[in-house]
């Protein structure tokens, strides 16, 4: 079928602007058949299905759209935990500031460097995962990251990590426009956390593969706060073997335009996928938008998807949720829970829950509420001598306690249980 | 203490009067009632003293200790000293118990301009103050009244005004749902708070509660009116012969 000519155009323009890398390696072949597959499928635009909620021209035009550097008072959410601490800013991976690559139980490098080589062992897996992921939903600005990511981690795990990697992407240009890449192989039995913070740039397209084997796991958290006017479309692909373990949490504030794709395959029996969020938003300009797709391709395989949505002044807050079960995943475990509260009138919180069920001995259960603040509560609290603000505070903490209980570590959880009180109490600041 | 004068009171949304005319005087360290059938205004008259919304004055005042009420936000009413022990105690999903009542206190040191209580202190005070409502661990640590017997949540509200310390209580229907031994430790929970510059509205259905919270004065509503006070003996004759003898009596 012939692509709409604003679709060519977008797509024609975009395209135009980037260059594969010079020397890309090992990496060569993935990065121009994605530049084949993304020129044939055309980036998105907002007729097509899966952005009929959210509007990605912001995301797919030429230049970004120059986005003010915020500068928190608070520090880098992560920035005191104990982790291996590595930084990009506007993109560029800065030695000075971040930690040596090293860390027991794992390999690390960076994408731009490996790249002199012509053999890496993730030449399986770079592009693999983001290809797999492209049926039944094309997601094109994950291939475009493909073809042009100029650099990102590559983590190999292959024991039990001695601490997490916290990778903390700063900003300090008004125009940056950021492409990175992270490949994540979690080998059988062993375990790693990665945790993500800070604006990264203007406008942020990343793309994370992870290859979780048999019996392994992978947790991912991941503050986007407070970068006021950022734009950021992010990808997860997940690939899960036998006994394994895949568990992601996402926590945003603020930023213009944020569109959260996670996408995970359960190949293996027996294993667990969860994925949660939670988001606050204010204002016209907020479009926050969790995108998930879980497909189960194994027995007595777990998914959770549990995802809260705070706005008011006008926010909007999307959320498309699928849960794929194939013939033959018996024993399915699926649930989903996506839920707006919205403080005023003006917001609005869209919701596309979706099961496909192709197994006959399956337990799937899918929700979505949408609801203002209980004003009886807010009474009863404010008759205790609670003043109002702080009583809806309390109260929108309380709705999104249950997202974050999905992670699994109580310190990290409390470090953004802490910051979220901070981003509520001032949201403008 | 409490003074309400003529107190004229409709529904918001609707052209409905519900207070007509209330008049009442609470004075220091005094135990007041109010009884009456169903419907009279009881809980309209805790509610609005308390600042709830959906209700409108049309005339009259109330005031405590001199300050006027009405002008109040809820939470300034709570910091000025006024407490409601809810009829329906609000479930509150999410928010641990000790979190709210943690909150509750603290919100209120903070408008008087006291330091907050640390997280030891308070623990020790809630302790102390549970263990004689029989309110165990467990129950503090649940969200505030999510899962709650009727007695319970009556419990519940009786930690919160002793936490709280209020000089004028107000008590709504505290008694309804509750067995004899449940009444019994609310009552004593209640007494236990009784001093002189402490005040309570007790409003309940049944002399029972009476028995046990020793009345200076009582008042019977009928119809948006307070239409006959007199003492504890008023009480007991609400008990035997029902309402339809005071009510016929005042027509
Ligand atoms: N929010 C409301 N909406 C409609 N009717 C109400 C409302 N609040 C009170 N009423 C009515 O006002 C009258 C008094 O109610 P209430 O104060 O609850 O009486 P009591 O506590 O003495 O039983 C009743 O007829 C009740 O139905
Ligand atoms: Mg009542």
């Amino acid at each position: 079928m012939a692509l709409p000519k604003v679709k060519i155009d977008t797509t024609e323009a975009r395209l135009n602007a980037l260059s594969l890398p010079a020397a890309a390696g090992w990496t060569q072949t993935a990065r121009q058949d994605a530049l084949s597959r993304v020129t044939e499928m055309g980036l998105p635009i907002k007729r097509d299905e899966y952005w009929r909620y959210t509007d990605p021209t912001a995301l797919t035009s030429v230049e970004p759209v120059a986005a003010s550097v915020y500068a928190s008072e608070n520090g880098d959410v992560f920035g005191s935990t104990e982790c291996l601490h590595v930084v990009f800013v506007d993109g560029v991976f800065d030695a000075e500031a971040s930690d040596e690559l090293t860390l027991d139980g794992v390999t690390i490098e960076r994408l731009a460097d490996s790249q002199s080589a012509d053999i890496h062992w993730a030449k399986d897996l770079f592009g693999a995962l983001e290809t797999a992921g492209q049926n039944p939903v094309q997601r094109p600005l994950a291939t475009l990251n493909t073809a042009f990511a100029t650099d990102g981690l590559i983590i190999r795990a292959s024991g039990k990590a001695a601490k997490p990697i916290h990778v903390s992407y700063l900003q300090t240009k008004t125009d940056s426009d950021a492409i990175l890449r992270h490949l994540v192989q979690v080998d059988a039995g062993a375990e790693v956390t990665l945790l993500e913070s800070g604006p990264a740039a203007a406008r942020f397209n990343i793309v994370t593969e992870v290859s979780v084997a048999d019996t392994a796991s992978f947790h991912h958290v991941r503050a986007q706060g407070r970068d006021h006017e950022r734009r950021a479309a992010t990808a997860i692909f997940a690939r899960l073997g036998t006994e394994s373990a895949f568990k992601s949490f996402t926590m945003t504030a603020n930023g213009v335009m944020t569109r959260n794709e996670v996408v995970i395959e359960l190949t293996g029996d027996d294993s667990i996928a969860h994925v949660a969020g939670v988001c606050i938003g204010a204002g016209r300009d907020f479009h926050h938008d969790d995108t998930v797709f879980i497909t189960h391709d194994a027995e007595r395989c777990e998914s959770r998807q549990v995802f809260k949505k705070v706005l008011r002044d006008n926010a909007t807050g999307v959320f498309q949720g699928k849960i794929l079960v194939k013939e033959g995943a018996q024993k399915t475990d699926g649930y989903q829970i996506s839920q707006g509260l919205l403080l005023d009138d003006d917001s609005n919180f869209l919701a596309k829950p979706e099961l496909e069920i192709y197994a006959d001995d399956v337990a799937c259960s899918h929700g979505s509420t949408c609801g203002a603040i209980d004003e009886t509560a807010i009474y009863y609290l404010r008759s205790r001598g609670v003043p109002k603000a702080e009583a809806t505070d309390l109260l929108t903490l309380a709705f999104l306690a249950e997202a974050l209980d999905e992670i699994d570590d109580e310190t990290i959880a409390e470090t953004l249980r802490d910051r979220l009180a901070i981003w509520l109490e001032r949201p403008q600041g | 203490m409490l003074e309400i004068k003529n107190l004229h009171v409709k529904l918001e949304e609707e052209e409905k009067q519900i207070l007509k005319g209330v008049n009442l005087t609470v004075e220091a360290g005094k135990v007041h009632a109010i009884m009456g059938p169903n419907g009279s205004g009881k809980s309209t008259l805790s509610y609005v003293l308390s600042g709830r919304d959906g209700y409108e004055v049309t005339d009259g005042e109330a005031s405590l200790d001199g300050e006027d009420l009405l002008d109040l936000e809820p939470e300034e009413r709570a910091a000025a000293g006024l407490f409601l022990a809810f009829q329906y105690p609000v479930e509150i999903p999410g928010v641990g118990n000790m979190t709210f009542l943690r909150t509750a206190v603290n919100a209120q040191r903070k408008s008087r301009g006291e330091e907050e209580l640390s997280a030891a202190d308070f623990l020790k005070v809630v302790r102390e103050r549970a263990k004689t409502l029989k309110i165990d661990a467990d129950m503090l640590k649940r969200p505030v009244n999510v899962g709650f017997s009727g007695g319970e949540k009556k419990r519940n509200e009786i930690l919160q005004m002793a936490m709280l310390e209020p000089k004028m209580c107000i008590l709504d229907e505290t008694d309804s749902g509750l067995d004899v031994d449940a009444m019994k430790l609310v009552s004593e929970g209640v007494n236990a708070l009784r001093s002189e510059g402490r005040s309570f509205l007790v409003i309940t259905h049944y002399q029972r509660l009476l028995d046990h919270i020793k009345p200076d004065v009582v008042h019977i509503m009928a119809n948006g009116r307070i239409v006959k006070t007199g003492g504890p003996e008023l009480a007991l004759e609400v008990e035997n012969n029902g309402y339809a003898d005071i009510l016929a009596e005042v027509e």
